[in-house]
């Protein structure tokens, strides 16, 4: 009796929470899967026409949805694992003891409080292959033999932009890790140091394994952040097809095209990427870590 | 300031927001204009103000300025909102050239409007290309083309008396005063820059030099993919030799200010880009100042046609405006000769109307006005009337292309065959 009382009561507590998820998130995403069904563009101009799996099956031959798809990718994998080791390696030494540390710590944070537009234009600037100060610098150091179009040869556009979402976002991946690390207690470092183990051993049997709750909710955070990355890449090379995401893509079907149909289904396609990606980290690592 | 002061000063502030805001509700009962134009033609909402205080003096009709984003694609993107809300909100908008065919069915058709003779007034061919289906979408506001830019003191300096007359002239001048140049110990010194990074500006530059090889207009006005020729990869091929040689690598990222960026600082002796260009490099503390000068492109052969590609803007009436007649009478009065001279001599922008251009207080402030009217009396026009809503798919067909060809993916040849294929699936 008393416990029925209390789930009704559980449940009246949860309901305005409910209500706000199923509006805010519920029904958009739900028109989103009604849309893909349809030939529409987004003004409504003409009325729209149902068509099935039309925009799916076109999904799956369109080379440029690919390309897309395979851009993100490269872009998640390499972003985020050099985030993650960069990002571990500055929180070892943030966390350690040394003089100006608070300065250090808040100096870090830099990067990832510039807002993204912002700070990809100035990289676009700096990496101009005529008057980017990186290109200057590289030459006259001899570092670069000649100035390099970052922005212009297909084969290093993506590499510049993700060297740019590396400094932008390793700051977070170091505040995310450090956090992590400060709940490991220290006398766990004591007690291995009178056994005997060095600091190697330490890192690979006591830090590492303890902060691998930390590191597997940073790593979904940033992998599922990456998925869906727009802006540096919109700013830095707008829809070029050697750089263009499936946000890009989907903004540019969207908003540019007018396309509500092909447009929806594309967004259903980055939904079910992205939960491919959260599966993937769950069934290997998460499960065991996060319990 | 003293805090009574502010005290003073904030009451002072509010009483005169309750006023205004009074008057603002009781204008809304009459018919109040609001007119929108984008925030990127610089001083122009602050001018268009004062034009529409003199429209408001004359004809006893309020009308506002709405301030839309400065980027052609997010205007248009606001715009289509309030297009699919069918919102009144908004009464004469101010549109891209390219846009007629996107925004046909939300205009209101201003031929019922204006009589044929005062059309003839207009250049012909941007009438015609903001008519769609017989439906007259806007008028003419002001326009834009593509010239090319070049340095007068560089070419005098290395003994050429004109400019290039043909892409293979530009590239032998450009040749030689290039290399001449980096010897004597400018390192960064390009002899071409253009907009070569994959968007509209592309496909803009793509057109001319295609147009000016013989190899048509991409897609005809009649619909007809005509851009799989050998005339059209000629042209392709030509430019993609560019690239790394008298163009920068870089040049296939550059749009307009990348490019106005390295053709100011002293860095490029050619330069594709629009007019706007122009005042800017004759600023007061520009390096070029006074060295340069404006003309049409150049074209691929003797017997090949100059080439600029149309740019511009247009006044529309909303289909969803509650006050249509008056707000035919403003873009009349916004577009009439008297009008379009303010704007031409406080903002360069170039005029609609061919008349102007013998204008004598205009001609005393931008001489070389007159010299460029043939170039925007035979300005190209994107393919826009006939790709319609879907311009924007088409635009990008052709950027695309043109880009893989620029950075050596694809041969001149294949790429135009494969823009022909993208094209007749979005044309179907």
């Amino acid at each position: 009796m008393l416990v029925q009382r209390q789930v009704r009561l559980a449940w009246l507590l949860v309901l305005p929470t409910l209500l706000v998820v199923v509006f805010v998130a519920g029904y958009p995403l739900a028109q989103v899967f009604y849309w893909s069904f349809y030939k529409a563009d987004i003004a409504l101009v003409d009325p729209p026409e149902f068509v099935g799996f039309e925009n799916y099956l076109f999904l799956l031959r369109d080379p440029d949805f690919r390309e897309a798809l395979w851009n993100t990718v490269k872009f998640t994998v390499f972003s985020v694992s050099i985030e993650t080791v960069l990002g571990l390696v500055i929180a070892l030494i943030i966390h350690s003891n040394f003089r100006g540390r608070g300065l250090v710590r808040t100096a870090i944070l830099i990067p990832w409080a510039i807002p993204t537009v912002v700070s990809a234009k100035m990289w676009q600037w700096m990496l101009n292959d005529v008057y980017g100060v990186i290109n200057v610098i590289g030459v006259k150091l001899g570092i670069l033999s000649q100035k390099v179009a970052f922005l212009a040869r297909p084969e290093l556009m993506l590499p510049a932009i993700i060297a740019v979402d590396v400094w932008k976002t390793t700051p977070f991946m170091a505040l995310l890790l450090l956090a992590g690390l400060q709940l490991i207690p220290e006398e766990l470092y004591e007690a291995a140091s009178i056994d005997g183990a060095t600091r190697w051993q330490q890192f690979w049997t006591i830090t590492l394994p303890l902060l691998t709750p930390a590191l597997v909710v940073a790593l979904i955070f940033r992998t599922l952040d990456a998925l869906r990355v727009f802006d540096v890449i919109y700013v830095m090379t707008g829809v070029n097809p050697a750089t263009r995401t499936l946000a890009v893509y989907n903004r540019q079907n969207l908003i540019d095209f007018q396309d509500l149909g092909y447009g929806s289904a594309i967004s259903v396609a980055i939904l079910i990427v992205t939960f491919a990606f959260v599966i993937l980290y769950m069934r290997s690592i998460g499960r065991e870590a996060l319990r | 300031m003293k805090r009574r002061e502010f005290l003073k000063k904030a009451g002072m502030g509010l009483a005169t927001g309750l006023l205004v805001s009074q008057g603002w509700v009781r204008a809304q009962s009459q018919a109040t204009l609001r007119v929108s134009l984008g925030g990127g033609v610089g001083e122009g909402p602050r001018w268009m103000r004062s034009r529409l205080a003199e429209f408001t003096r004359r004809t006893g009709i309020r009308a506002e300025v709405f301030e839309a984003p400065t980027d052609t694609d997010a205007q248009l993107a606001l715009y289509q909102q309030y297009w699919a809300g069918r919102s009144s909100d908004i009464d004469v908008y101010m549109v891209d050239v390219i846009w007629p065919g996107i925004i046909a069915p939300h205009a209101l058709d201003l031929k019922q409007h204006f009589t044929e003779a005062e059309l003839r007034e207009f250049f012909p061919r941007i009438v015609q290309n903001n008519t769609i289906r017989g439906k007259l979408t806007s008028i003419p506001f002001f326009t834009d083309a593509g010239i090319l830019y070049y340095r007068t003191d560089l070419l005098q300096k290395y003994g050429y008396r004109n400019p290039p007359r043909t892409w293979a002239e530009l590239n032998q001048m450009a040749q030689r005063v290039m290399e001449e140049e980096r010897k004597a110990g400018n390192r960064d010194f390009f002899g071409f820059v253009f907009q070569g990074k994959p968007y509209e500006g592309l496909t803009c530059d793509a057109l001319e030099w295609i147009y000016s090889f013989g190899g048509g207009r991409i897609v005809e006005p009649d619909g007809r993919i005509s851009v799989n020729n050998g005339r059209a990869a000629l042209a392709l091929n030509t430019v993609r030799r560019f690239v790394g040689t008298i163009a920068p690598q870089g040049v296939t990222s550059y749009a307009e200010e990348e490019a106005r960026n390295v053709w100011q600082q002293g860095n490029a002796l050619f330069m594709r880009n629009w007019p706007y260009a122009y005042a800017l490099g004759q600023a007061e503390n520009s390096p070029i100042r006074g060295k340069f000068a404006v003309t049409v492109l150049p074209k691929g052969a003797a017997d090949a046609p100059n080439a600029a590609t149309l740019g511009g803007w247009q006044l529309m009436v909303s289909a969803y405006s509650r006050y249509p007649k008056e707000a035919v009478e403003l873009v009349r009065f916004l577009t009439s000769a008297e009008s379009q001279k303010d704007f031409a001599l406080n903002l360069s922008w170039l005029p609609t109307r061919p008349a102007l251009y013998n204008d004598r207080d205009i001609l005393a402030r931008t001489p070389w006005f007159r010299d460029l009217l043939p170039v925007f009396q035979n300005a190209v026009s994107r393919p826009s009337d006939v790709a319609g809503a879907r311009y924007n798919q088409v635009s990008e067909a052709i950027w695309t292309e043109v880009h893989s060809a620029l950075t050596g993916r694809k041969t001149g040849e294949a790429a135009v065959r494969d823009l022909e294929a993208r094209l007749r699936r979005i044309l179907r």
